[in-house]
C-alpha cells in the first residue's frame, strides 16, 4: 500500500492545460452551438473542474487507488458483505462493446443476446432460491427490500385487507429492514431473539395479528447462525395472515444447501454483489434482484424479461397491470446483472453448491481457531454459518480495549477489519466473514494477527488504542468532520 | 474447483481443527426436511474460454446500430483512461469506506467528486451519489418534504416536461410514504412548462415543484421566472439537470433570485457507458442549510491524530444502519464505481472539454433537426431553444417509421406515442458529439426512403 | 450515577423541564442522555411559534454515533430557542442543565409539569436501567 498522501486533483490544475486528445475539436465559427442559448440561461463562470494533462490525471487517480484496501490486494473479512474474489472474466465479458453500447431504449430486436442472458439469469435465480418468479430491476439490496415490502403491501391491498401495515423485524435485523418498512409506509415491531440466536417464538406469537403485513428475516441470521425454528416462524406468520420476507444478505451461506422458497418465504431479495460476486466498487453498484412465491408474482416490479416464440422482451405495466411499477429509470443495473450471469454460468450447478460448503467450512475453521486462541464467541454452542461473531466484552472490561481498537490494529497487519458494532445486540462485537475464495494460509495469517493483537491487549493496551500506525493516515477526528463540515475542496487563501 | 483454493489436505486439516467429520456435518443445524439435493435446473459450469465464446456470440447478436436515441441516456465518447483506472482492483473490489484509514483513495476521490458536482450545479454540498436519475428525483421529493421548514405539505408538482420514467419512479418510490404528486401541463406550441398552470396553485400548500432543464423534449425552460414564481408561492424548487449541459447553462444554484433548493440528475453522460440502462448513478446537491436532510453517503475532510489531512464518511448518524426506522432513506450504498468513472471523466474533460462536448452535441442536434425537417412530412414540434434533443412531428405513426429505419441499421429515436399521445405522431431525436456529417446524412436519406415507401404502401 | 438536579422535572425519555418565574418552561436533555450520545456535533431546534403536544419530537441531537429525537415533555408553544447551539452544540455536553438548554415553551395548561417525574423518580429509573 502506498503511504504517501496525494494532494487534491485541483492543486495540479493549471489554466489552459488539458487532456486535449479527449476533447472534441473547437467549434467552427459558423457552428450553431451556444449562440442558440438565450443570454439569460447561459453559464457565466466556468465550473471548478481540473485542468490537467492525461498523465496528471492517470497518475493522481492511480495513486489514490493505492491508498485503498481491496479484495484484490488484502484479506477483507467484512461480515455480512461477502467480500469474495470478483473473477476478472466477469468484468471483461460484460464489457464487450456491443453490451456497453446498447441504448436502454433500443428495441428488443436489437438486444436478443443481452436479453437471453437476462432471461437465463432469472431462471437460474429461481432455481437456486426456490422462488416462483424473479425480477432483476432493483439496483441494490435495500432497493430490493423496498420492492419486497411494497409487493407485500400491494398483495394485502389487492385482497382488500387494508389494515395490514405492521412489519415485524427481529432485534438483530439489518438497519435497512426497519428503514425500508418506514419507506413503504409501514410501522415496525421489533421482537427479541433468544440466548442462542433463534427468534423468540412466544414474542412472535404475541406480535402477530390482523395488522401484521409480514416479517422480515435474514437466514442465516445477522447473528451468524441458522434460524432453526424457521418452519415454526413461517407457520405462525402465515397463520396470522402475514407474509415472510427474506433478506438475502446471507444467501452465500446456504447456496445449494437450502432454499428460501422451501423455507416458506414469500418474497426475497438477493444481493448479487455478495453471493454472485459482482464488484462492490467502493460502495456500489449493487444489484438486488427480487424473487417471489406464486401469489406475489403479479406484483413484481417491472421491467422483467418475458420470452415467447418471437424471442425475449421486457414486460412492462401493460403486461403486468398489478405491478408495483418501475423503480429505476430503465431496467436496473444491467451491467452488474451480466457479471452475475457470467459468474453463475462459470460456477455451474456443482460450483454453486460448493460456494455454500466452502464458505461455511472457512467460517467454522476460523471460529474454532479463534476460540482456541482465547477469543470469546458470541454463540459458542452454535455452528457458524458463513460468518460468526466474536465479542470483546471481556477485553473491554479488563484492558479497556474495544472491538474498534482491534479492528484498527488489524489494518497494520494488512487485513481489512471485520464488521464492527453490528449486530448491535452483541456488545463489542466483530462480525467475521472469510468467504469461500480464501485459502487456509490466508485464514491462518488472520489467526496469527489476532493472536498477536490479543497479546498486545494484555501487555500494551495503549499501543492498541492508538492504532493504526502504518496506514496513510492515523485515526481521524470524526467529531471535527461532522461539526466543521468541509464537504468540498476550497483553494488555500 | 473454480475460485476455491482448497486442496484435499486443507479440507482434512480444517475439519480436524473444527472437530467435524465432514463438510456436510457443518449443515446439521438445518432441518433435514428443508435440505435441497442438487440444483438440476442450473447448467454445468463453463471454463473461462467457453464463457468467453458464449458471451462474444451473445454480444454479436446485439449488433452496433447507428443510434439517435436519447430520452435520459446519452452516447458520448468515453476517454480510454476512465475505465482503465476505474476497473483497477483497488477501486473495483473495495467496499464502502467504513475503515477510513484503509480507504483514503476512495474517500478523497468522493471528496473531489463532491467538489466537481457542487460546482457544476452551483450548490454548496453534494452526496456521494444515488442509484440513478429516476431514484434521485424520488429521493429529492422525499427530501423536500422533510426539509421544508414552513410547510408540512406532502404535495409535489411534477410537470409533464419531466422525464416520464422519472415521474413513475418518484410515484412508485415515494407514494408509500404518503407523498402526492400532481401533474402540471406544458404549452403545446413551445413544449415548456405553462407558467399559468403553476400560478394556479397560489394559496395552496405545496412542498415543491420539479423543474427539468433541459426538459424531456430537449427544450430550455425559463428557469429564472419559474424558480422565482415557485418560491413566491412557498414551494421548494427541485432542479433536474443534464450534467453535460451545465458546461454551458446557468447552474441551478443561480436560477432566479434565490436559486434552486435541491438539484438532481442522471450522471450517466459523465463517462458511463449506455449498457442497456445501468449501472448509472444519480447525483444530488443542495444548500448547506439542508445538508442534514440529504440522503446517502457524504465525505468530509478532517485531520488525523497527527494533524494530517484525511477524509472520512460524515453525518452517518442520519443513515439507516444507525437510525434504522427513522433514517432519512433506506439507501445503503452509493453507485461508487460509476461516481469514480465520472470523476475521471470530468477531470479528463475539464471545463473546456466538457463545454466542447456540450456545444458539439447542441450543434449536431440542430444539424440533425435541420436535415430531417427538409423531408416531406417532417417538422420540428416546438419553437425555441433546444439543448441536444428535439421532438419532430411526422405525418404518420412513428412506430412503422422506426421499424423501417431499424431495417437499415438505424435507431431513429424514441416514439412518444405511449407517454404523450396528445402530441400526435411525435419522435424524440438526439445527436451528440459522436455523430458525424455522414451519420446525419445517412439518417436523413434513410428516413426519406422510409417515408416514401410508407406513403407508397 | 449521573447528576439529577432536584429542582427540575423529568420525562422518561431523558428530557428535563424547568419552571421559570414567568410561568414558561425551559427544556433540555439530561446528563445521562448527553453522556450516552457522546460529543454532539449538531442540534436542531424547532421554529419559534410551533405548537407541540406532550411527547412530540421537537428537536434532534446528533453525535457521530447517533441521531436522536428530543421529545417535548409537555404540551405548549415554543417561545424561544437556544440559538447558541447552532455554533456550539458542545454546550449540551458541557452544561446540559444550564447553557445547553434547548427551548422554552409557554405551557398549554398551568399544571403541565404535574405529570412528569421528580428527581427521585427519574434517578430511580436510571438506577433500574443501569444508568
Amino acid at each position: 500500500m502506498n503511504q504517501t498522501l496525494e494532494k487534491p486533483i485541483f492543486e495540479y490544475s493549471r489554466p489552459g492545460r488539458g487532456a486535449a486528445a479527449q476533447h472534441p475539436p473547437a467549434p467552427s465559427a459558423d457552428a450553431i452551438g451556444r449562440a442558440a442559448i438565450p443570454d439569460a440561461l447561459r453559464r457565466r463562470e466556468a465550473p471548478l473542474l481540473p485542468e490537467v494533462s492525461e498523465l496528471d490525471a492517470v497518475r493522481h487517480f492511480t495513486r489514490l487507488s493505492q491508498l485503498n484496501f481491496s479484495i484484490d490486494t488484502n484479506f477483507y473479512p467484512l461480515g455480512s458483505c461477502t467480500m469474495k474474489y470478483n473473477p476478472k472474466a466477469c468484468n471483461q465479458y460484460a464489457m464487450l462493446p456491443q453490451f456497453l453500447g446498447r441504448h436502454p431504449l433500443a428495441p428488443a430486436t436489437v438486444g436478443q443476446g443481452f436479453l437471453s442472458c437476462m432471461s437465463e439469469l432469472q431462471d437460474m435465480l429461481k432455481e437456486v432460491t426456490g422462488m416462483a418468479a424473479v425480477s432483476l430491476s432493483p439496483m441494490a439490496g435495500a432497493h430490493g427490500e423496498f420492492a419486497g415490502v411494497a409487493m407485500i403491501r400491494a398483495y394485502h391491498r389487492a385482497r382488500g385487507d387494508l389494515a395490514r401495515d405492521e412489519i415485524i423485524v427481529p432485534a438483530a435485523a439489518h438497519g435497512t429492514n426497519p428503514a425500508t418498512a418506514t419507506m413503504c409506509g409501514c410501522s415496525v415491531k421489533e421482537i427479541p431473539v433468544d440466548a442462542e440466536g433463534d427468534v423468540d417464538l412466544d414474542a412472535l406469537t404475541k406480535a402477530v395479528g390482523p395488522k401484521t403485513a409480514g416479517i422480515m428475516l435474514t437466514n442465516p441470521s445477522t447473528l451468524g447462525v441458522f434460524e432453526r425454528k424457521i418452519e415454526a416462524v413461517a407457520r405462525i406468520v402465515h397463520g396470522a395472515g402475514g407474509l415472510l420476507y427474506y433478506d438475502g444478505a446471507n444467501l452465500n451461506a446456504i447456496l445449494g444447501k437450502v432454499r428460501p422458497g422451501d423455507m416458506g418465504f414469500d418474497a426475497i431479495h438477493m444481493n448479487l454483489h455478495k453471493t454472485f460476486s459482482t464488484p462492490h466498487g467502493g460502495g456500489g453498484p449493487g444489484a438486488g434482484a427480487v424473487g417471489v412465491s406464486a401469489r406475489l408474482e403479479p406484483f413484481l416490479p417491472v421491467p422483467l424479461v418475458g420470452s415467447d416464440e418471437q424471442g425475449h422482451r421486457w414486460l412492462d405495466e401493460t403486461d403486468r397491470p398489478q405491478s408495483i411499477g418501475r423503480l429505476s429509470a430503465f431496467m436496473g443495473n444491467a451491467g452488474v446483472l451480466l457479471r452475475a450471469y457470467i459468474y453463475m454460468r462459470m460456477l455451474g450447478r456443482d460450483g454453486m453448491a460448493r460456494v455454500g460448503e466452502f464458505a461455511t467450512l472457512n467460517a467454522n475453521y476460523l471460529q474454532a481457531r479463534l476460540r482456541d486462541a482465547g477469543y470469546e464467541l458470541a454463540y459458542p454452542t452454535r455452528r457458524a454459518s458463513h460468518e460468526f461473531i466474536l465479542t470483546l466484552r471481556r477485553e473491554a472490561k479488563e484492558f479497556d480495549v474495544t472491538a474498534m481498537d482491534i479492528a484498527k490494529r488489524l489494518l497494520d497487519f494488512g487485513i481489512h477489519a471485520p464488521t464492527t458494532y453490528f449486530p448491535m445486540l452483541v456488545p463489542e462485537c466483530l462480525l467475521i466473514e472469510p468467504t469461500e475464495t480464501e485459502s487456509r494460509e490466508t485464514l491462518d495469517g488472520f489467526v496469527e494477527a489476532m493472536v498477536a493483537i490479543l497479546a498486545e491487549a494484555r501487555s500494551d493496551p495503549a499501543r492498541l488504542k492508538a492504532a493504526p500506525y502504518t496506514m496513510p493516515v492515523r485515526r481521524l477526528d470524526d467529531v471535527r468532520a461532522a461539526k466543521h463540515l468541509e464537504l468540498t475542496w476550497k483553494p488555500v487563501q | 474447483m473454480p475460485f476455491i483454493p482448497h486442496t484435499e489436505e486443507d479440507v482434512r486439516l480444517m475439519l480436524a481443527a473444527i472437530g467435524a467429520p465432514s463438510i456436510e456435518a457443518l449443515f446439521d443445524e438445518i432441518p433435514a426436511g428443508l435440505r435441497v439435493q442438487g440444483l438440476a435446473g442450473i447448467p454445468p459450469g463453463l471454463s473461462e474460454m467457453e464463457i468467453g465464446r458464449l458471451m462474444s456470440e451473445r454480444a454479436r447478436q446485439d449488433g452496433q446500430p447507428l443510434s439517435f436515441l436519447g430520452g435520459g441516456a446519452y452516447e458520448h465518447h468515453i476517454p480510454a483512461a476512465v475505465w482503465a483506472i476505474a476497473t483497477r482492483g483497488e477501486f473495483y473490489s473495495a467496499y464502502t469506506p467504513y475503515q477510513a484509514e484503509a480507504s483514503q483513495g476512495t474517500l478523497q476521490l468522493i471528496h473531489e467528486y463532491q467538489t466537481m458536482i457542487s460546482s457544476l450545479t452551483g450548490l454548496e454540498v453534494s452526496n456521494a451519489s444515488l442509484y440513478d436519475g429516476g431514484s434521485a428525483v424520488a429521493e429529492a421529493a422525499l427530501m423536500a418534504v422533510r426539509a421544508h421548514r414552513r410547510s408540512n405539505s406532502q404535495r409535489v408538482l411534477l410537470p409533464t416536461t419531466v422525464n416520464p420514467r422519472y415521474r413513475q419512479v418518484a410515484r412508485n418510490t415515494a407514494g408509500g410514504q404518503g407523498l402526492r404528486f400532481e401533474t402540471i401541463p406544458c404549452l403545446s406550441d413551445t413544449g415548456s412548462i405553462d407558467p399559468a398552470a403553476l400560478a394556479a396553485y397560489a394559496g395552496e400548500d405545496i412542498a415543491a415543484v420539479v423543474i427539468q432543464q433541459p426538459n424531456f423534449f430537449g427544450r430550455l425552460e425559463d428557469v429564472d421566472a419559474l424558480t422565482d414564481q415557485a418560491h413566491a408561492l412557498g414551494m421548494m424548487v427541485i432542479a433536474v439537470v443534464n450534467p453535460t449541459s451545465l458546461a454551458l447553462l446557468k447552474p441551478p444554484g443561480e436560477w432566479g433570485t434565490r436559486g434552486a433548493d435541491i438539484c438532481v440528475g442522471e450522471g450517466q453522460p459523465l463517462g458511463v457507458p449506455l449498457s442497456s440502462g445501468g449501472p448509472y448513478f444519480g447525483f444530488m446537491t443542495t444548500r448547506m442549510a439542508h445538508v442534514r436532510s440529504m440522503p446517502g453517503r457524504i465525505v468530509g475532510r478532517t485531520v488525523d491524530l497527527e494533524g494530517r489531512t484525511g477524509y472520512t464518511l460524515t453525518l452517518q448518524a442520519r443513515e439507516q444502519h444507525i437510525r434504522r426506522g427513522k433514517a432519512t432513506s433506506n439507501i445503503c450504498t452509493n453507485q461508487g464505481l460509476l461516481m469514480t468513472a465520472a470523476t475521471l471523466y470530468m477531470t479528463l474533460l475539464g471545463p473546456t472539454g466538457l463545454a466542447r462536448v456540450a456545444e458539439a452535441s447542441m450543434t449536431r442536434t440542430a444539424q440533425l433537426v435541420a436535415a430531417l425537417s427538409t423531408l416531406q412530412g417532417v417538422r420540428p414540434a416546438f419553437a425555441g431553444a433546444h439543448f441536444h434533443e428535439a421532438v419532430l412531428r411526422i405525418d404518420r405513426p412513428v412506430a412503422g417509421v422506426l421499424r423501417a429505419l431499424e431495417a437499415e441499421g438505424i435507431l431513429g429515436g424514441l416514439d412518444l406515442a405511449a407517454d404523450y399521445p396528445e402530441l400526435g405522431h411525435a419522435l424524440l431525436v438526439c445527436a451528440t458529439e459522436t455523430k458525424t456529417d455522414a451519420d446525419i446524412e445517412r439518417y436523413a436519406a434513410a428516413l426519406g426512403r422510409a417515408l416514401e415507401a410508407l406513403r407508397a404502401a | 450515577m449521573s447528576q439529577v438536579p432536584v429542582e427540575l422535572r423529568y420525562a422518561k425519555t431523558h428530557e428535563w423541564a424547568r419552571l421559570l418565574p414567568d410561568g414558561s418552561v425551559e427544556v433540555g436533555i439530561t446528563e445521562h442522555a448527553q453522556a450516552a450520545l457522546g460529543d454532539l456535533v449538531f442540534v436542531e431546534v424547532p421554529e419559534t411559534g410551533r405548537v407541540l403536544a406532550a411527547g412530540e419530537g421537537c428537536a434532534v441531537v446528533e453525535s457521530v454515533k447517533a441521531a436522536s429525537d428530543v421529545y417535548s415533555p409537555i404540551a405548549g408553544t415554543v417561545i424561544a430557542v437556544n440559538l447558541a447551539l447552532a455554533a456550539a452544540p458542545e454546550l449540551v455536553n458541557q452544561d446540559c442543565y444550564g447553557r445547553g438548554w434547548m427551548l422554552r415553551l409557554q405551557p398549554a395548561s398551568p399544571a403541565a409539569l404535574a405529570g412528569l417525574l421528580d428527581a427521585e423518580a427519574y434517578g430511580g429509573q436510571l438506577a433500574a436501567t443501569g444508568g
